[in-house]
């Protein structure tokens, strides 16, 4: 079951905790991955980390629209052959108050998190339905259905990525092609891992599973979704937040 | 027939699965071929691709029959 052996997945912001978590269990079901990300050398390390095989890389900046119009390309390229499976995992916060919140804080935030997931699913789509199959499987954030103070801007985003998911999904299912969300809750990443222990601990007890998510947490759900086994499955979102929020 | 109207009608046949009689110059793509809106994106496409040219939006939405597309395409060649 869930074996990707010959599929090419291209994965967005796959030098980050999630993103290399993601390419990683790809990998390992069969895939050939390629990690698209800002840091070459985290992405070369990565590409070391799976052993150099199947591996490929290509650097770029999803705050510009040329990069990230041009990124399908590049990684099928570097694959030598059509992306099959596309996870928009890339994203960045800029926390803030509403009131307080800058006009760049906004735009940049739904520019990078929101805007280039569309630009690389458009480009993704051509080639998937002339194959009649494919997989895109976005990463929002429980977030995006539950709000959170400080982050209009990312929850705005992550939300208008299920909208988006749903209605590309109604477009391009009838050719095969799924596209799903997984919306992570909290997990342990760099990002998190400065936190003080009283707020993680905070934030522990109120998640009925009793821990914060791990990065392998978020892959298998993703594989799931990239899988066959998958094939009568789109538009949905899959939650995974220990139960953190039960939507 | 024109060899681009012969490539045209070949791509609307094996595009949307039709009898080779049916795809008249007058057919429309979505009354008469039984196209959906996404059938008549990828016919724009595939045309895009085996006559090496560009058709921008604007254009693609005016071609609604076979003999649309054949104007279309030949008008770009020769240009």
């Amino acid at each position: 079951m869930f074996k990707l052996d010959g599929k090419v997945a291209l994965v967005t912001g796959a030098s980050g905790g999630i993103g290399s978590a993601i390419a990683a269990t790809l990998h390992a079901q069969g895939a050939t991955v390629v990690l698209s990300g800002t840091r070459e050398e985290a992405l070369k390390e990565q590409v070391a980390a799976l052993g150099g095989v199947r591996a490929e890389y290509v650097v770029a900046n999803l705050s510009d629209a040329a990069e990230a119009d041009a990124l399908i390309g590049k990684a099928e390229e570097k694959a030598g052959a059509p992306v099959d499976i596309l996870i928009n995992n890339a994203g960045l916060t800029r926390d803030n108050l509403a009131l307080r919140m800058k006009d760049d804080e906004w735009n940049q935030v739904l520019n990078v998190d929101l805007s280039s997931p569309f630009r690389l699913c458009r480009a993704a789509l051509k080639g998937m339905l002339r194959r009649r199959a494919g997989r895109i499987v976005n990463i929002a954030s429980v977030v995006g259905a539950t709000g959170n103070a400080g982050q209009a801007n990312y929850s705005a985003a992550k939300a208008g990525m299920v909208g988006m998911s749903k209605s590309l999904a109604q477009e391009v299912g009838s050719r095969g092609v799924t596209v799903n969300v997984v919306a992570p809750g909290f997990i342990v990443t760099p990002m998190t891992d400065v936190l003080p222990d009283a707020q993680k601990e905070k934030l522990q007890s109120q998640i009925p599973l009793g821990r914060l998510g791990k990065p392998e947490d978020i892959a298998a759900a993703v594989l799931y979704l990239c899988s066959d086994e998958a094939g009568w499955v789109t538009g949905s979102t899959l939650h995974v937040n220990g139960g953190m929020a039960m939507i | 027939m024109s060899e681009i109207a012969d490539k045209v009608k070949k791509i609307v046949v094996e595009h949307l699965g039709v009898e080779e009689s049916k795809v008249t110059p007058e057919a429309s793509f979505i009354d008469d071929l039984g196209a959906d809106s996404l059938d008549t994106v990828e016919l724009v496409m595939a045309f895009e691709e085996a006559f090496n040219v560009e058709i921008p939006e604007d254009a693609a939405e005016k071609i609604a029959t076979v003999k649309d597309a054949i104007d279309y395409i030949e008008k770009q060649k020769a240009a």
